[in-house]
């Protein structure tokens, strides 16, 4: 017994000494940085690192020249920028303008209209450029049915090329103007209107000297989102075949097996995306403008004249069917038999079948089975890392904080062909990141490529529990004799776990509907839900598709209800404790 | 029941001072404030006997046992948080019981402890509540009982009251001290009301900037300050400048300008004051020691505010150089107004001499 005692005591010590020095912090985040290197730093640089050697293998600059000297290069380049600014006018257009609508005006329709105006955001990214071409592609519904009944020998219209991407993206990227002017109008307190008047400006002025100046910040946010959001897009310009923009010629430059001119091109593209990143991150951490009032009363005006009503009544009606007609489409061609749709307008005979198959025919049940794992092994990983950098960043000062913060957000910023591209660099050969396996083509990589797709979400989340949390509560724990390893377990995990599971559920489903970096990355034995989609689209088993996507979309909405209720009651014991 | 001795206790942040040198020995059962403006160091303090801070210079004991560096958890103490860090996910119950559950004590235990604990608060029949549907009172009494049920050697209350409206901090207030005399548990208080340290402590100590201005029983630092901080710190007082005139065995005469000279007792002087002809002194006269007519020491002067409280008669009064505030208990006799002109004097008993420097 004694000389245990002798052994121990010097060893406790040196522990303590340890866990008590300033710098045991570091020790603490170390893991968090490795993950972060293996998986974010290490793939971006292989990318790099190969955009920067010639044909030779020697360093050179002659890939980034040939990108600039080339055509089509610089279209690509050329078509990204202009679809996204264009992306943005038109979405600031629709999201504030439906926000003013919404949030000042009472008229008919109003309520379903508020209600329904975020379900873009329910639409798998695939789904909702699929339902466009269904509806007003070159054989969509639309087109048809004015074909049909103008007796025209062609259609009428239809939406293609540049026009169409955009008009995809106005329709699935409003809804971040949307929010963000909405909350930025509630908080608008009237009596800073009712002051300006009273100081004897007239309504003009108002809106030029007061409101306008304080939609800014949530404009000029959403408008830095979407754009990048709109140069990183994939899905709309595959959709309506558009090649020339720099996400399709990431991928062409792949499948014609010139890599140095793909890793150019991301490396380009990254460039772009981070950029935005920090001047985003920049920008939100300015201060912003805040009204002071706490209770605000919104005051709506109702619409008065009766033609001003029915005008309003029936736009209301419109914008409704607008934005329900995507999932009514989808839920529609998911029930037709496949291959029986041809030059008709909606498909003539229905079924049940492919719903049947979904759970009966292995091979169709295969990418259900195969997303569903892959994203279970993603969001495990997320999880973890996610809660731990969540509490380190909250809890303890350490240098590269901010870096660290910016690195998780890089993923999240940077197109998904472009985190595949990085991801192909990096794992194509053995290394120590990837215990020396070769990832590419087997599974590991698709869970990899999620897991680092959706690094912020379980960590932001989880961050904005743990900050609404007091650090007195913890103390509290301690001080009744809790160790750390209790109280975080009996306190501080049920006190984050809405934050934590709201993450949770929204990293699962982006696993489940990811599309952009899975079409560059899946092997014939790990197809994921989205790839079949598309694959079902390929070979025209229209049904199949829809009802892959409709399974997607009912998953959504599924989630977005319960992070909902969660959000709720995370705020009802926050503002009872506060 | 536990003493707590603070030795040449030094806790700074970086470069910022939090506090410096304090030297506190804590009796068993003693109920202990540390009071002081916000920002003095009094809940760093707190937090360095918690374990929370390690002190950065000084060792803490507990009785004899060195617990400097002693991990919070270990430490038997029960805490009071200002904002009571409730557990928001638990009953009154569990908040309660969280402590016992860490000891790893019976489940019938637990139960028999936690009632008694809630009946000691009077809050039985709320074990099933939840936090959130508590008023701010009952949350504050569920922290307490959380603190008491684990029969602490030590309790601390970090400015427990400070949350509460003006009726439920007096009640509160009293409760709070019922259950320190009743267990005899040695409390360590912090609070930046005086009122609250005078009412309810054994012993208080006063801070400022990090250091420690006067250790003493409520009496004694009302009545016997030991600066000038402390003298218009605690309680109302006007500080006076003078000059000493003349010094006897007993008695001291200062003049206060135009020729106007006062004379107070020696003994009623901060320790270590050093009486010399011709220096310059600091007189502390409280406005309820200042009378109303003739008598020792007068002085004559006008009204320059006049407040009636009902209780009391408040003037402020012009007098040479010197503006001073009276204050007479209200017996029915009437009230002067602005410009008035008024005798006073001032009892030898009502001077208080403090050195110059703060």
């Amino acid at each position: 017994m004694a000389t245990t005692n002798e052994i121990k005591t010097p060893k406790q010590s040196l522990w303590k000494r340890m866990t008590e020095s300033r710098y045991f912090v570091y020790v603490l985040v170390s893991p968090l940085f490795l993950v972060l290197l293996a998986y974010v730093i290490y793939p971006m640089y292989k990318t790099f690192a190969q955009s920067v050697v010639d044909q030779e293998g020697s360093l050179s600059l002659e890939n980034y020249i040939r990108f600039f000297t080339t055509e089509a290069n610089l279209e690509s380049l050329y078509n990204s920028i202009f679809i996204s600014i264009v992306s943005v006018i038109t979405c600031a257009i629709v999201g504030v303008g439906m926000a003013f609508l919404l949030n000042r005006y009472e008229f008919p329709g109003r309520r379903v209209l508020s209600v329904l105006a975020l379900v873009p955001m329910a639409l798998p990214p695939l789904i909702g450029a699929i339902s466009f071409s269904f509806l007003y592609g070159s054989s969509g519904i639309f087109p048809r049915l004015f074909q049909a009944i103008f007796q025209l020998d062609d259609v009428p219209f239809a939406l293609t090329g540049i026009w169409g991407i955009i008009v995809v993206h106005t329709f699935t990227m409003y809804p971040y103007y949307y929010l963000s002017a909405s909350a930025a109008i509630r908080g608008l307190d009237p009596s800073i209107e009712e002051a300006a008047t009273s100081l004897g400006a007239n309504r003009w002025t108002i809106w030029r000297k007061v409101i306008i100046p304080m939609l800014t910040p949530a404009i000029v946010a959403s408008s830095l989102l979407v754009f990048m959001i709109s140069m990183a897009s994939y899905t709309a310009p595959l959709m309506f075949g558009e090649e020339r923009v720099m996400t399709m010629a990431i991928a062409l430059s792949r499948t014609n097996g010139n890599l140095e001119m793909a890793a150019t091109q991301s490396t380009i593209l990254s460039l772009v995306s981070i950029a935005f990143l920090i001047l985003m991150t920049w920008y939100q951490n300015r201060r912003n403008y805040q009204s002071q009032s706490k209770g605000i009363g919104v005051h709506r005006s109702e619409l008065r004249s009766p033609l001003v009503r029915y005008i309003t009544g029936i736009l209301s009606f419109i914008g409704v069917v607008i934005l329900l007609l995507p999932i009514m489409v989808i839920t529609l061609i998911s029930f037709a038999v496949d291959g029986e749709w041809t030059t008709q307008i909606i498909p003539t005979s229905y079924t049940l079948d492919h719903y049947i198959e979904l759970f009966t025919d292995s091979r169709t049940w295969g990418p259900v089975k195969n997303s569903l794992q892959m994203s279970t092994v993603a969001v495990i990983g997320n999880i973890i890392f996610g809660v731990f950098a969540a509490y380190a960043m909250v809890r303890y000062n350490f240098r590269g904080k901010v870096f660290m913060d910016i690195l998780i957000m890089v993923p999240w910023a940077l197109p998904g062909t472009v985190v595949a591209v990085n991801l192909i660099s990096a794992f194509s050969e053995g290394n120590i990141f990837s215990f020396n396996q070769v990832l590419i083509g087997t599974f590991w990589i698709m869970p990899l490529a999620y897991f680092v797709r959706q690094l912020p979400l379980v960590f932001r989340n989880t961050q904005a529990s743990l900050m609404q949390m007091d650090d007195s509560i913890e103390e509290a724990a301690q001080s009744l004799g809790a160790t750390w390893v209790y109280s975080f377990r009996r306190v501080v995990l049920p006190i984050i776990m809405p934050g934590i599971l709201a993450g949770t559920l929204l990293a699962f489903v982006q696993g489940l509907t990811e599309f952009v970096a899975s079409i560059l990355l899946y092997s014939p034995s790990t197809v994921p839900l989205s790839v079949g989609i598309w694959n079902r689209m390929y070979s025209f088993q229209f049904g199949t598709a829809c009802a892959y996507g409709v399974l997607q979309t009912v998953l959504i909405i599924i989630v977005l209800l319960i992070n909902e209720k969660l959000k709720g009651e995370t705020n009802q014991s926050g503002a009872a404790l506060g | 029941m536990k003493s707590v001795k603070l030795e040449n206790v030094t806790k700074s942040f970086g470069k910022a001072k939090g506090v410096e040198n304090i030297d506190v020995h804590i009796k068993s059962g003693e109920f202990f404030t540390f009071l002081g403006p916000s920002g003095c160091g009094k809940t760093t303090t707190l937090r360095v006997i918690a374990g929370f801070y390690f002190p950065t210079k000084g060792r803490v004991f507990f009785d004899n046992e060195d617990v400097t560096r002693m991990k919070p958890n270990k430490r038997n103490i029960g805490m009071v948080f200002q904002n009571y860090a409730l557990f928001p996910h638990m009953t009154v119950f569990e908040n309660i019981a969280f402590g016992l559950q860490v000891r790893k004590m019976s489940r019938d235990e637990i139960k028999e402890k936690v009632a008694r604990a809630q009946k000691l608060v009077r809050l039985e029949g709320y074990e099933d509540r939840k936090i959130t549907e508590l008023s701010g009172g009952q949350q504050q009494r569920v922290a307490l009982a959380r603190a008491l049920v684990i029969e602490p050697d030590i309790l601390l209350l970090d400015e427990p009251l400070s949350n509460l409206d003006a009726k439920l901090r007096e009640e509160t207030r009293i409760e709070i001290k019922r259950l320190q005399v009743e267990l005899g548990i040695t409390t360590i208080y912090v609070t930046h009301d005086q009122h609250e340290a005078m009412a309810m402590s054994d012993r208080i100590m006063v801070m400022d900037q990090g250091e420690i201005q006067q250790i003493g029983t409520p009496q004694e630092i009302y009545n016997k300050p030991a600066n000038h901080f402390v003298a218009s710190f605690i309680g109302e007082s006007n500080i006076v400048k003078a000059k000493v005139e003349n010094v006897t065995d007993t008695h001291v005469t200062v003049d206060i300008g135009n020729g106007v000279k006062l004379t107070g007792l020696k003994e009623n002087a901060a320790p270590n004051l050093d009486f010399k002809t011709e220096k310059d002194i600091l007189l502390s006269i409280r406005p309820e020691a200042v009378r109303e007519g003739e008598g020792t020491n007068t002085l004559t002067g006008t009204i320059l505010l006049s407040e009636f409280t009902g209780v009391n008669i408040n003037y402020l009064v012009k007098t040479g150089d010197h503006e001073l505030d009276v204050m007479f208990v209200n017996t029915g006799s009437e009230v002067l107004n602005r410009g008035d002109s008024i005798t006073l004097h001032v009892p030898e008993k009502g001077i208080y001499f403090l050195s110059e420097k703060r």
